[in-house]
């Protein structure tokens, strides 16, 4: 509804009345000034003081009762004893609950307590300080230019360039140490982004079993997390599964279009499972569309298509992994990945 | 005098003969500080931090920094005789096998979370009341600063219990330095020590997050708080409030009590919320393997914008030119966008002193409505955080409401675009409708509730003016105009030097400042009056013409 309203007789705080258009008026309102304090209950009523001086009091004795209780939960609660293992886990969840309660009261009790304190007992009445520029006067700030001046004379830069200049370049020069000490951090990359411990005829195991594997172990459908023979005896057993972790996949081999034949073995396939986006493993498998999903960003590869990008962030097609068999029937490699896995690099091409 | 007194004046006898205590009294103890609740973000993140830095010390007493091998026998037996690293198996020690070791887990890892939200929403405040001008810059770049570290200190924190989740985290922030141009492997293997995950980046990553960027905020945020001090807190416009004073109350002992008392406060919440809320549950998740992983993988929330980006990006911005791998799928999203986002971060108060050419000093704080343009910058930065942020959960939304994932994802791609623009235009409108709003309630009064009705059956609501006080807050505000710059030729035809630039900056400060709202003047007051005076007196001769009872009919004065 509009205001355009009349209002009634004694309405509050109508103080303008009827404008002279005679009068000149300002061109903004002015500042009024702060509002006049009005006093709080605990001001003018000794009761409500003391009330408030009681209810302070009782908070404080609530920390008190709280700094207890964290006290009892933490000597009292005991996990020494044998016990089964549901049972410890109970009694941890209860240990910590209880303190967090008992920590809560202590520290809660002392903060509204003071707050409260401050707010109904202390004084409320807001008051003004006067702020100036913070721009020195221009003595001042004249009296610090001719400091500044003198000294800079007394050092006579100005008049000595070869100090000046000598310094500047010691200066420019001296952070170099600081950046070369810093090259023993790690080795030079080499070729290790480009290789992976895969060599040629290397058994597939199964992870974390490390079993060797048979194809007719292998329904249709399925899949094995695998890594290479020998890795868990590798000094360097995270850096390599870092890059050697594969899948091994078995389709219905007339799944499988042209690309990613040559390196199957009747419909089994293996594939990096290091994501070429940012090194997540690869790990969700959905049979009957036969994609692979990266968790971390989604990207989607089509397995049938030699695991080529269908949808995401992802760039590269996973690399595959060429299988055979051995003389005894276990699935190996035929040779190494044939490119570099996982996550791309600068000088990876 | 009682022993109470004596033992006082002595202490400060002690403390005055040696460190001129009485000066630093006289000083401080009186400043006055205003009162909003606004003003308690800020507070929330200091005392957060503190609390951080007392439970941090406690884990360290039980964290081992190192990944070295090592089989698992603790209690926890889902886990036993596993081989995990030593950081992962001391920090189930610390949960499991340390009284309340757990609990001081959790407190630091609520904390840190409350930390990061406090900072952001505390620079939300900042930004939309205008606290960032002139003479605040500096404490704006510190505190952008302090925002940006707190990400780097939080990932770095839950990096190192070194289990499944932070270890893929780690994988992905050593595939984005791969992915830097030139330098990216050799950069990788500097700060990994060689391969990915290697043995150095734990103990490094530990050194980081308990020493050196806990040192740098210590002296950031004492910087950051002299700088309050000397300039004073600014305060929000209203009655006796001028650019040339603050009101409030004084340190002592108001604020003594209140912001001790604040920060006893923040450490109970954080503390229940450790005792009862678990946090990033460890032991579920397994040591680092970089073969498994959950589906399901997230950030804690502050990185979940970061990681949003890279989600949307799609692949096809990675090429290989001259024998070399370009990964833009990577560079844009999670070195370009922070990066846009940080300069945009550190630069908008020159910007906007730029686009006003003003140069005065403001120590009253801008209502954001008065504010309209500044508002839309706001509100749009605020959305396309929050949808790189629900970008970072799409495949838990996807899981939830049973929706493609790919549909969402393309959704968002375009949303991004469409929807931060949007909110500026919103935002700004809403700002300006509020301003209409307020001159409004100045000229007409504010709504009573009163409903009146006539002998005709007419209703009407009854306004009441504003009392000065109350008016004074909705009229305060000086609107900047778009800046007027002399013509770019002078009067024989010669274009001024930074003609071109000028004419920038005028286009730049006419989209700042080309819609605006001028305040009520008394002028205009004094007509609406008249107006309202009218029309009584006109009802009142209806009244008289109709002879109807006065008494139930109301009448202007």
């Amino acid at each position: 509804m509009s205001g355009h309203t009349p209002v009634p007789q004694g309405a509050p705080g109508r103080e303008l009345t009827p404008a002279g258009r005679d009068r000149a008026l300002p061109e903004r309102f002015e500042n009024p000034g702060l509002p006049a304090h009005r006093p709080r209950m605990a001001d003018v009523d000794p009761r409500a003081a003391k009330r408030a001086e009681r209810q302070v009091a009782t908070l404080f004795g609530i920390s008190a009762i709280g700094t207890l209780l964290t006290l009892v939960v933490y000597f009292t609660i005991k996990f020494d004893t044998p016990m089964s293992f549901v049972t410890y886990l109970e009694r941890l969840r209860l240990s910590t609950g209880g303190l967090g309660i008992g920590l809560f009261l202590a520290l809660f009790g002392i903060g509204a307590g003071a707050i409260h304190w401050a707010k109904t007992l202390m004084p409320d009445e807001e008051r003004a300080e006067d702020r100036h520029l913070l721009r020195g006067s221009d003595q001042v700030r004249n009296d610090a230019l001719g400091i500044l001046k003198e000294g800079a004379a007394e050092t006579g830069i100005a008049r000595r360039p070869l100090i000046r200049n000598s310094l500047i370049g010691a200066l420019a020069l001296v952070p170099l140490p600081a950046i070369a000490l810093l090259r023993d951090t790690g080795p030079l990359p080499g070729n290790d982004l480009s290789t992976t411990f895969w060599k040629p005829g290397m058994r597939l195991l199964t992870d974390p079993q490390l079993q060797p594997i048979k194809p007719e172990e292998m329904r249709i459908g399925s899949i094995a997390h695998i890594v290479p023979d020998g890795l868990d005896k590798s000094p360097d057993y995270l850096e390599e599964k870092a890059k050697s972790a594969v899948l091994l996949l078995r389709l219905d081999p007339n799944d499988l279009d042209a690309k990613s034949q040559p390196g199957a073995y009747q419909g089994l396939v293996a594939y990096s499972k290091i994501c070429t986006h940012m090194g997540c493993p690869v790990a969700l498998y959905e049979q009957q569309t036969h994609h692979l999903l990266c968790p971390c960003h989604q990207s989607t590869f089509d397995v049938t298509q030699d695991c080529k990008v269908i949808y995401g962030p992802a760039k590269r097609p996973l690399p595959q992994l060429a299988i055979t068999v051995d003389t005894d029937g276990y699935l190996v490699a035929k040779h190494g990945f044939t490119e570099a896995v996982g996550p791309s690099f600068w000088e990876r091409g | 005098m009682s022993t109470t007194a004596r033992t006082a004046s002595s202490v400060g006898n002690f403390l005055d003969e040696r460190l001129e205590a009485s000066k630093g009294v006289k000083f401080l103890a009186r400043k006055i500080f205003p009162d909003h609740w606004s003003f308690m973000l800020g507070e929330v993140a200091l005392w957060s931090f503190v609390v951080l830095l007392l439970t941090g010390v406690f884990l360290t007493f039980f964290y081992v920094p190192s990944v070295g091998r090592t089989t698992y026998d603790g209690v926890y037996t889902p886990l036993a005789n596993q081989t995990v690293s030593e950081a992962y198996a001391s920090t189930l020690r610390l949960s499991f096998d340390v009284r309340g070791g757990l609990l001081m887990r959790q407190i630091h890892h609520w904390a840190a979370l409350v930390f990061v939200a406090a900072t952001v929403v505390h620079m939300f405040r900042v930004f939309f009341t205008g606290a960032f001008r002139k003479p605040r810059e500096i404490n704006w770049l510190i505190g952008a600063t302090l925002a940006l570290l707190a990400i780097v200190e939080g990932f770095a924190g839950y990096s190192l219990p070194d289990d499944l989740l932070s270890g893929t985290g780690l994988r992905i922030a050593s595939s984005i330095i791969l992915a830097i141009p030139v330098l990216g492997s050799y950069l990788s293997f500097f700060v990994f020590g060689g391969q990915f995950p290697g043995e150095a980046f734990i103990p490094r990553l530990y050194t980081i997050h308990v020493l050196l960027l806990p040192g740098i905020f210590l002296a950031l945020i004492t910087a950051h708080l002299i700088i309050l001090i000397v300039q004073k807190h600014s305060q929000y416009p209203g009655p006796g409030r001028t650019n040339q004073n603050v009101t409030g109350y004084p340190f002592y002992p108001i604020y003594l009590a209140k912001s001790t008392g604040f920060f006893f406060l923040v450490f109970g919440v954080v503390a229940l919320m450790g005792g009862l809320f678990t946090i990033n549950p460890v032991w579920m998740y397994g040591s680092y393997d970089p073969s498994p992983v959950t589906a399901g993988s997230q950030p804690d929330w502050y990185m979940g914008w970061l990681d949003g980006a890279v989600r949307l990006t799609p692949g096809f911005f990675e090429f290989t030119a001259l024998g070399f791998t370009f990964s833009f799928n990577i560079i844009i999203p999670a070195l370009i966008i922070p990066g846009l986002v940080t300069a945009a971060l550190f630069l908008y108060p020159f910007i906007e002193q730029w686009v006003t050419g003003d140069r005065r000093e403001h120590h009253l704080l801008d209502r954001p409505r008065n504010a309209p343009t500044r508002t839309g910058f706001g509100a749009m930065a605020i959305t396309f955080y929050l949808l790189l942020l629900v970008s970072g959960g799409n495949d838990i939304i996807a899981s939830q409401l049973h929706l493609s994932i790919n549909d969402i994802t393309n959704t968002l791609r375009v949303l991004v675009f469409v929807l931060p623009p949007l909110a500026f235009v919103v935002a700004k409108r809403i700002c300006l409708g509020l301003q209409r709003k307020d001159r409004e309630k100045v000229l007409h009064g504010r709504e009573t509730g009163t409903i009146y009705r006539t002998e005709t059956g007419e209703y009407f609501e009854v306004h009441a003016p504003l009392d000065e006080y109350r008016r004074w807050t909705l009229v305060q505000q000086e609107i900047p105009g778009p800046i007027e710059l002399p013509p770019p030729y002078d009067e024989n035809g010669v274009r001024r030097p930074g003609a071109y630039f000028d004419r920038i900056r005028q286009r730049v400060s006419r989209f700042f400042f080309e819609d605006r709202i001028e305040p009520v003047t008394p002028a205009e007051l004094a007509e609406s009056h008249e107006e309202h005076e009218a029309i009584a007196a006109h009802a009142e001769e209806d009244e008289e013409q109709r002879a109807i009872s006065s008494s139930s009919v109301p009448v202007g004065d």
